[in-house]
């Protein structure tokens, strides 16, 4: 039993040290062979369209709700200590630094990365990736770089219009339904966002984000067993890994952000 | 290079991981020729071809494309090589975001900088060889197992390659699609002067079309012949391949201990 | 999907995008401290600045005339050197005055500047003299103690 463990231990261990080993390789090429993604850019915004219009919606609404329920969940907090007027502050920062990256990430991540993921398995199992090799044209270059490329454009434009809605919905509830008063919503706000420290921040970190969900979600595709449980056991590992992925590189990131701030 | 042989491999080994899949295989193909690689499933044929289209490198031999050895080009001549080639999958593999138009256009707007208008009457042309001309604006998922495969074709052909492989493209045909297949790959390499090399299982289809034909078995040819030679040959598997006999060199029966012995009769213990 | 058509999506959502970046920007938030070219440094020194933070704002009759730039330790005073960075169009007299202030009960601290009579103007690198420290909570309840237990002592 306990041997049986033990190797079973060591077999996952190796196994992903040669995916990770495979992974850096993929990424590596991928970097590589980028010409194609910008010398073609209509290649590029095509894909655009399906991984950043296509997410547009879910990114909206999410970020409209979420900045509503933080204008409420904040209202009632802030106002047992007489600070209503830090709503503002309250709701731009917290989407600005965490929640606009972070939450659009996510959503991108399952939105955006599965179905990348499985378009792509589905163009192994289909032998479509085969046939261009033997085409004598690169997958890596005509099919992969122009994915990636279009995930780091749109993910933070997305993570932009996801914070921008949410300050519109915090506004909303605090400003239009509540009755914190509107100057000192905008005026509070704005004397607490800086746009280096915070803005940029924020930015940095949806394009670092965008960088580790498309990459992640076009290697499962890419890796993925050429069959019909391959490609949908890989579509699960990509929104499961790019998740964690998201949540665990925001923690490093914030640390060096944001530290010594506050 | 003025000799007539396209295709040449040498004593070609080869192996997933310690698992040999090929163990020395000699084969040639002349300019001209439809040839045919016979053997039952898993024995090796497609991986055969994927030797040829370079996708994977001969362990031991060498695999001769055009007089170029696949094992010792690098990725650029490996691709140059391959514009010369075209290939048919199993199921055709066409791009499924593009039309039928554009799946024949791919290689003329990859590899060429043609104008728009000449790309179009070539690709028509092509569209036309395989009878699909008025299918041009459909979409893969709109055509037929049999459509969707003579599409691959008029894709395979498009850059005019002097050779084009066949990966089984009898399966899972109906009987007219499968006559219609079959005329197209005998016409095509008559009319466009190519060398036609046809992995399959189909004897009887595949018997009616081809000049030469190798029959592959545990990673080896054990036959070689023209069709006629084929039909009359007396070796026990390859007249068990082309009569489709359930029992014969290729045993019915996966090797296993005896039968009694696994059943346990006479042992019965509680 | 037509070609176009896939185009000018793409381009509507790029505007959004660069509209909602320019929006977080300018509206929600402000640019940084005002750049280095428009500013002048000054140093105040501190015995105690409280819960002051570099960025907090410096206000002078309420108005945000800078930020604070620095906060370090003097260990040659044994003194918090703040360095000021004040907008340029703002000039104060020499002897100027900086307190750390805290905006109601809870709030944020920021540096109160009240302008002297000098008629000479701080300059780039200058020296604010008269400075007050930050009010420290504990302190003022201390005195208060103190005060209230002197008041009920038997004469």
């Amino acid at each position: 039993m306990l041997k049986q463990a033990i190797e079973n231990l060591g077999n996952h261990t190796i196994q992903g040290v040669w995916r990770i080993g495979f992974a850096s390789r993929f990424f590596l090429s991928m970097l590589l062979h980028s010409g194609t993604a910008f010398r073609r850019f209509g290649l590029t915004i095509r894909e655009m369209y399906f991984t950043g219009v296509l997410s547009l919606i879910i990114i909206l609404v999410s970020g409209l709700f979420v900045g509503m329920v933080l204008g409420l969940q904040g209202y009632e907090t802030l106002q047992r200590y007489g600070s209503e007027s830090a709503l503002g502050t309250l709701v731009a920062l917290s989407l600005v630094r965490e929640l606009g990256p972070v939450l659009a990430g996510l959503l991108f991540a399952s939105r955006a990365g599965s179905a990348i993921t499985a378009e792509i398995g589905l163009m192994k199992a289909t032998e479509q990736l085969s046939a261009m090799e033997m085409m004598a044209v690169d997958p890596i270059a005509r099919v992969v770089a122009p994915r990636f490329w279009a995930g780091v454009i749109s993910m933070p434009l997305l993570a932009a219009l996801f914070s921008a809605m949410g300050v519109l919905g915090g506004y909303l509830v605090g400003v239009k339904l509540i009755g914190v008063d509107e100057g000192t919503f905008w005026s509070q706000m704005q004397g607490a966002v800086d746009f280096e420290q915070d803005i940029l921040n924020g930015v940095i970190k949806s394009v670092v984000f965008g960088i580790a969900v498309t990459t992640i979600a076009l290697f499962e595709g890419y890796d993925a067993p050429p069959t019909a449980e391959g490609v949908s056991g890989a579509t699960t590992r990509t929104v499961v890994t790019s998740s964690l992925v998201v949540l665990a590189l925001d923690f490093i990131l914030t640390a060096f952000m944001f530290r010594g701030l506050n | 290079m003025q000799n007539d042989i396209l295709v040449e491999i040498e004593d070609a080994v080869f192996g997933y991981g310690a698992r040999p899949v090929l163990k020395g295989i000699n084969l040639t193909a002349k300019r001209g020729q439809v040839v045919a690689i016979m053997g039952s499933s898993g024995c090796g044929k497609t991986t055969l071809l994927r030797l040829i289209g370079g996708q994977i490198k001969a362990g031991q031999g060498t695999v001769r494309v055009a007089g170029e050895s696949l094992g010792e080009l690098d990725r650029a001549g490996l691709y140059r090589v391959r514009r010369k080639m075209g290939m048919l999958f199993q199921f055709g593999a066409l791009f499924t975001d593009m039309s039928v138009f554009d799946n024949v256009a791919f290689q003329l707007r990859e590899h060429t900088d043609l104008p728009e208008n000449v790309i179009r009457d070539l690709v028509l042309m092509k569209l036309h060889a395989v009878g699909l001309r008025g299918a041009a604006h459909l979409m893969p998922a709109e055509l037929s197992g049999g459509m969707a495969r003579r599409v691959a074709l008029a894709r395979a052909i498009a850059l005019e390659p002097s050779l084009v492989m066949y990966d089984e493209p009898f399966a899972g045909l109906d009987p007219i699609s499968l006559g219609v297949t079959g005329n197209l790959i005998r016409r095509l390499t008559d009319t466009l002067g190519l060398t036609s090399l046809v992995v399959t299982h189909d004897v009887q289809e595949s018997l009616k079309i081809v000049d030469y034909v190798y029959f592959v078995s545990e990673g080896v040819i054990v036959a070689e012949g023209t069709a006629a030679e084929i039909r009359a040959s007396g070796l026990p598997y390859v007249h068990q391949f082309v009569h489709g006999e359930s029992d014969g060199p290729v045993p019915f029966h996966y090797p296993a201990p005896p039968y009694v012995d696994d059943l346990r009769l006479g042992v019965r213990s509680a | 999907m037509n070609k176009t058509v896939l185009d000018f999506w793409v381009g509507l959502f790029v505007i959004a995008g660069i509209g909602a970046l320019l929006f977080l920007a300018l509206k929600v938030g402000s640019m940084s401290t005002v750049n280095s070219s428009d500013s002048y440094e000054v140093i105040a020194d501190f015995q105690n600045i409280g819960g002051l933070k570099p960025r907090a704002p410096v206000k002078s009759a309420g108005v945000v005339v800078g930020r604070v730039a620095d906060i370090r330790f003097d260990n040659e005073k044994y003194e918090a050197a703040v360095t000021l960075r004040l907008d340029k169009r703002y000039a104060f007299p020499k002897d100027t005055s900086a307190a750390i202030m805290t905006s109601g009960l809870l709030g944020e601290q920021y540096v109160g500047l009240e302008a002297g009579g000098d008629s000479q103007k701080l300059k780039d690198k200058d020296r604010i003299l008269i400075t007050q420290d930050a009010v420290v909570l504990e302190n003022l309840i201390g005195q208060f103690l103190y005060g209230k237990a002197q008041e009920g002592a038997p004469k």
